[in-house]
């Protein structure tokens, strides 16, 4: 229980941190891909901090606090996950979460950011079996919900659910932004939907996304690390390993990929889910 | 246990009924319908407070009534007699004989049948006080409702005639019949009070009298006589091979694994089916829409798919781990993913309310079937929290079609600044549909849990889905009533009635308090609920998942207030919103490339083309009936799987 | 005082270009002169932006839309005319519909000449914009703290 709650602190504290080291790194991996020198590896603290010292702007008077419970929730979420409660507690708090983003997205009512949001829905769509199939893997194999004891079983579960693993790192790249599912709202300019879900979010509210995202992705690579540790070391030392060479894999994809049209997205989504973590699913299920 | 307040419970909405009929004076019928709304309230409450203050546990009462049951059994003719001749005038012969088969065999099963052990008529336990309280809160308020509702809906639609007295008479019928229903032991007349049901939503189904409401009023009477039918015949069945019609009794016998008992019970959950209009007869559901919206209220919420759904919970301990459970649970998974499919194609408000009730019940059809005491647990706040938030929905969309002249969810865009108050319930009921904290979510998880536990992959599969496309439209209806909107400056009038904002506020209180007392509703009732069901109980809720679930629900009201306290606070510059620099001053107009003002719309996906009513409807009305027709051959043939 | 010279976002916005400047400014963010070492981002949001990138000079019909983006981006902000045409409307100048450089709508701070501007040049002169980005960015932030301190 204290040790939880350490972690608990340790991620609130360091998240925005780790996280945004890990798309400064991101950034700099995504220009030498182009063979491009690109941004310093703090890029992403200074552009925060350019943020936080603007004027602030708004389109609407509640998009504020829509994007400020979106960043609680978030933050209950990871807090919740580190803590060691129940996993699936853990997303459905997320899903909360990202309505509070969609209504942030549509509140406006501005053309960009609602087709972003619209979108935005459809992803998440798209990706909740496959994360409420991974929590139900993790039922199966450690016959609990729970984190802590999912984490302290003494077994690393990847190799019980290789196809829920596969799975949840397939919508990971929806998770993330990445391309070729980047189409809720895109890292890169000149685009058929502006900035999508971030189109009407400038200078503090756009820091408070950049900043719920760091957290967001903190907390989903500690998902891809749940699948890897047994309460060693070792264990720990591999999920680390394992959770850089996802987040390598992230950067490649979207490096060397398209963007998608979302009925595509939607549909390849739910059939990848279905051949890796249903399948998966299945052979568990029976052979138990 | 004073032996008064069921019988009257039973019988006062039908003297309501009676004194309904022959007012024709619309004032004093309003008043005494609100009367009558409030001694039902009362008498539900006083039934709670005996019922608890001896002792709180099951009673049977009335064993010897052989007046009632001799009244019943003319009632249940003149019923039989009375659907012939509607049959007959509008010249749909062989409805009447759905009708008057089963009545028939009833009553030579009565004449020529055996002697059988009649016992208790009544039996008063934990699940149909529970159902009695769903009835009187919410059917009472919703006929409150009803007084303003209908005076608005004559009001603009004059093409009608007139005919509240019989409207409220029919209310106040069902009312009788499902306090009748959910207080009877005694097959013979649940299978008095299902007809009635079944007829009562017929007439009201057709109160319009135009064409595509008689013609939707009939499949609803045609569905629910199908399962009159099957409820018969299991009776019958029933009464020949144990001599017995009692429903408990049945729950016995199927329990203990009886041949004879497996046959009546896949009949009745047979019947249950076609009354929670789970695929493929959801279609009547569909179509009850054309009524005037507290029917389909009363329909929907909290009385006549309840029927089917409370006849399942009892019927579950018997059904678990049997080839009918199979069938029931995944004949409701199957309902619950593919309506829910097609409730994001609808942009018909109260047609997006039908399917995700649907939807609901097929998720409740399937934790029955289970049969296991988590997936009853989470199936009994799955009906509770439905039955409130979408009587709420149903009564907030219909005063929004008065005062917005649509129902078009898309009409609703920015229904926030138009109609502040209704937009408001609106959320309420929607967030109590889906979203966290609001038990739906609990019993989601729940349902989820338990079904890995019973190895029963599909609806596993079921639920992962069927979550995210539920998702999906309720959210998109919320997103619509806040965007900012170009209807701000259109002025709209807030015409709903005074007693129309009672109900809904009583609704809405309802919800909240649901919400935040679940825990302790779940402690004090539900749980003694699940060990008189099941003899035996497990804390479905370990303490952990419960302190987690406090904490959210209080982080849940606690944020968003906070955070618009905090935000409010905040220094702003207000700028137009990004249009390609096009805008014409506001966020509503832009520029078009003829240099002309045009007005900006922003719609909803819907994806019918990918899954729309029509694509999905009929092959998922074929699968299901396939499925249905085999399972049933099988089971009555005896193979077991 | 922040430090914010390590972050400008550009709003790029093409006026009545002939589109050679456009391709200059594109080319600064390609691998071969590649602005985003410094931070540059080209965000196409003006609710976003930093620096408002303006090729191309302005016509009457583009006028309000120069406008409308301008006052949609925050404070602290900077303009920044690329190309002769923005500076002083070059060629077009004396076309019946163009009115002029970019200063005829929008207050420029720093102009940067060439038909079509260099991409050396445009990364210079964001350079130079990014230094009076600073000196606005703390102009401003004083002036916020005066309008607190009177209430």
């Amino acid at each position: 229980m204290r040790s939880g709650f350490v972690y608990a602190i340790a991620y609130i504290l360091l998240a925005p941190f780790i996280g945004g080291f890990l798309e400064g790194v991101d950034r700099k991996i995504s220009a030498r891909m182009q063979r491009r020198v690109g941004p310093p590896l703090l890029q992403p603290f200074y552009d925060v901090i350019k943020l936080f010292n603007k004027e602030t702007i708004s389109v609407d008077s509640s998009q504020t606090f829509l994007l400020l419970t979106y960043f609680v929730l978030m933050l209950v979420t990871g807090v919740m996950f580190f803590s060691g409660s129940d996993i699936l507690m853990c997303f459905f708090v997320l899903s909360t979460a990202a309505t509070f983003l969609y209504f942030a997205g549509v509140i406006t009512s501005s053309p960009y950011s609602s087709i972003g949001a619209q979108r935005e829905l459809i992803q998440m769509m798209a990706y909740e079996p496959a994360v409420l199939l991974t929590c139900v893997g993790f039922y199966l194999a450690a016959g609990s919900f729970n984190v802590n004891e999912i984490a302290s079983t003494g077994t690393s579960y990847i190799f019980r659910l290789p196809g829920f693993f596969a799975a949840f790192v397939f919508i990971l790249t929806i998770k993330m932004r990445k391309s070729p599912f980047d189409t809720s709202t895109s890292h890169h300019m000149h685009q058929e939907l502006v900035k999508g879900i971030t189109t009407e979010m400038g200078s503090k509210n756009l820091a408070l996304f950049q900043i719920t995202e760091w957290y967001e992705n903190v907390f989903l690579m500690g998902v891809i690390c749940l699948f890897v540790v047994n309460g060693t070391m070792t264990g720990f030392v591999a999920s680390v390993i394992v959770f850089l060479l996802v987040y390598f894999l992230e950067i490649l994809i979207d490096n060397c990929s398209a963007r998608m049209k979302w009925q595509d997205m939607l549909m390849i989504t739910w059939i990848v889910t279905f051949f890796t973590a249903g399948v998966n699913l299945v052979i568990l299920m029976v052979i138990k | 246990m004073d032996s008064f307040t069921i019988p009257f419970l039973i019988i006062f909405p039908f003297i309501a009924a009676v004194f309904s009929y022959f007012t024709r004076i619309n004032k004093l019928r309003n008043g005494f319908a609100y009367v009558s709304s409030v001694v039902i309230m009362a008498a539900t409450g006083i039934l709670l407070a005996q019922w608890c203050a001896s002792g709180a546990g099951v009673r049977e009462l009335y064993f010897e009534t052989h007046l009632a049951d001799r009244a019943i059994l003319v009632l249940e003719i003149i019923l039989a007699v009375y659907i012939t001749v509607l049959c007959f005038r509008y010249k749909k012969y062989w409805i009447s004989l759905l009708s008057l088969g089963p009545t028939g065999l009833i009553v030579w099963f009565e004449f020529f049948g055996p002697g059988i052990n009649e016992g208790a008529r009544i039996r008063v336990d934990h699940l149909s006080v529970l159902m009695c309280l769903i009835i009187g809160i919410i059917g009472s308020l919703i006929i409150v409702y009803a007084v303003g509702y209908m005076h608005g809906y004559h009001h603009h639609h004059r093409q009608f005639r007139d005919r509240r007295y019989y409207f409220f008479t029919l209310l106040f019928v069902f009312l009788g019949a499902m306090y009748g229903f959910v207080l009877s032991d005694n097959l013979l007349w649940i299978d008095f009070f299902w007809e009635l049901t079944s007829v009562c939503s017929f007439l009201l189904i057709g109160y319009t009298h135009e064409p595509v409401a008689i013609s939707n009023s009939f499949r609803a009477l045609w569905m629910n006589l199908l399962g009159g039918t099957a409820l018969a015949i299991g009776i019958v069945y029933l009464a020949y091979y144990s001599g017995s019609v009692s429903l408990h009794r049945l729950v016995v016998l199927g329990s203990a694994k009886m041949s004879y008992a497996v046959i009546p019970i896949a009949l009745i959950a047979f019947a249950a089916l076609t009354k929670a209009a789970q695929m493929p007869f959801s279609t009547w559901l569909i179509g009850a829409m054309v009524a005037p919206t507290p029917s389909s209220a009363l329909l929907h919420s909290a009385t006549m798919v309840k029927a089917g759904i409370y006849i399942l919970f009892r019927l579950s301990p018997a059904m678990a781990r049997t080839t009918t459970g199979n069938m029931i649970s995944f004949i409701g998974g199957f309902t619950f993913l593919i309506t829910s499919f097609m409730a994001i194609a609808q942009s018909d408000g109260k047609k997006v309310l039908a399917f995700s009730t649907i939807s609901n019940l097929g998720l409740m059809v399937a934790c029955a079937g289970m049969g296991r005491s988590e997936t009853i647990w989470a199936g009994i706040f799955l009906m509770l929290f439905h039955a409130i938030s979408k009587s709420l929905l149903f009564q907030d969309v219909g005063a929004t079609e008065n005062s917005l002249h649509s129902r078009d969810i898309e009409d609703m865009h920015g229904l926030l600044y138009i109609l502040p108050r209704l937009a408001f319930f609106m959320f309420i009921g929607i967030a109590g549909m889906f979203l966290a904290p609001f038990g739906m979510l609990i019993s989601k998880w729940s349902a989820l849990k338990a079904s890995v536990n019973e190895g029963n992959i599909i609806m596993v599969f079921f639920i992962c889905l069927g979550s995210a496309t539920t998702s999906f439209y309720w959210t998109k209806w919320m997103g619509k009533i806040i965007s900012a909107s170009h209807l701000k400056e259109t002025a709209f009038r807030d015409i709903t009635k005074k007693n129309e904002l009672i109900s809904l506020s009583i609704h809405a209180v309802l919800m909240i308090a649901l919400c935040l007392l679940f825990p302790l509703l779940s402690h004090v009732y539900v749980n003694p609920l699940i060990e008189e069901m099941f003899g035996t109980y497990k804390d479905v809720l370990p303490t952990q998942i419960l302190l987690t679930l406090v904490v959210i629900i209080g982080l849940v009201f606690a944020v968003p207030l906070l955070a618009f306290l905090y935000s409010r606070k905040m220094r702003k510059t207000y700028v137009l919103s990004y249009m390609n620099g096009v805008n014409a001053g506001n966020n509503m107009k832009f520029i078009d490339s003829f240099g002309e003002e045009k007005t900006l719309w922003m719609s909803n996906f819907y994806l019918h083309k990918w899954i729309g009513q029509r694509k999905l409807m009929g092959p998922g009305q074929f699968f299901a009936a396939a499925v249905l027709v085999v399972m049933m051959s099988m089971i009555i043939g005896g193979v077991r799987i | 005082m922040a430090d914010i010279t390590r972050s400008p976002w550009l709003l790029h916005y093409d006026g009545s270009s002939c589109n050679g400047c456009d391709i200059e400014v594109l080319a600064c963010l390609t691998p071969v002169y590649d602005a985003e070492r410094l931070g540059v981002m080209n965000t196409g949001d003006p609710m976003q932006a930093d620096i408002f990138l303006i090729t191309g000079g302005i016509n009457s019909q583009n006028q309000a839309t120069v406008k409308q983006l301008y006052d949609q981006m925050p404070n602290p902000k900077v303009v920044v005319a690329v190309g002769v045409c923005a500076c002083s409307g070059g060629i077009f100048k004396e076309c019946y519909n163009i009115l002029g450089g970019a200063d005829t709508t929008v207050p420029v701070d720093i102009y940067v000449p060439g038909c079509a501007a260099r991409p050396q040049a445009i990364i210079d002169g964001i350079i130079e914009a990014v230094k009076l980005f600073q000196k606005k960015s703390d102009d401003y932030k004083a002036m916020v703290k005066e309008k607190k301190r009177k209430g």
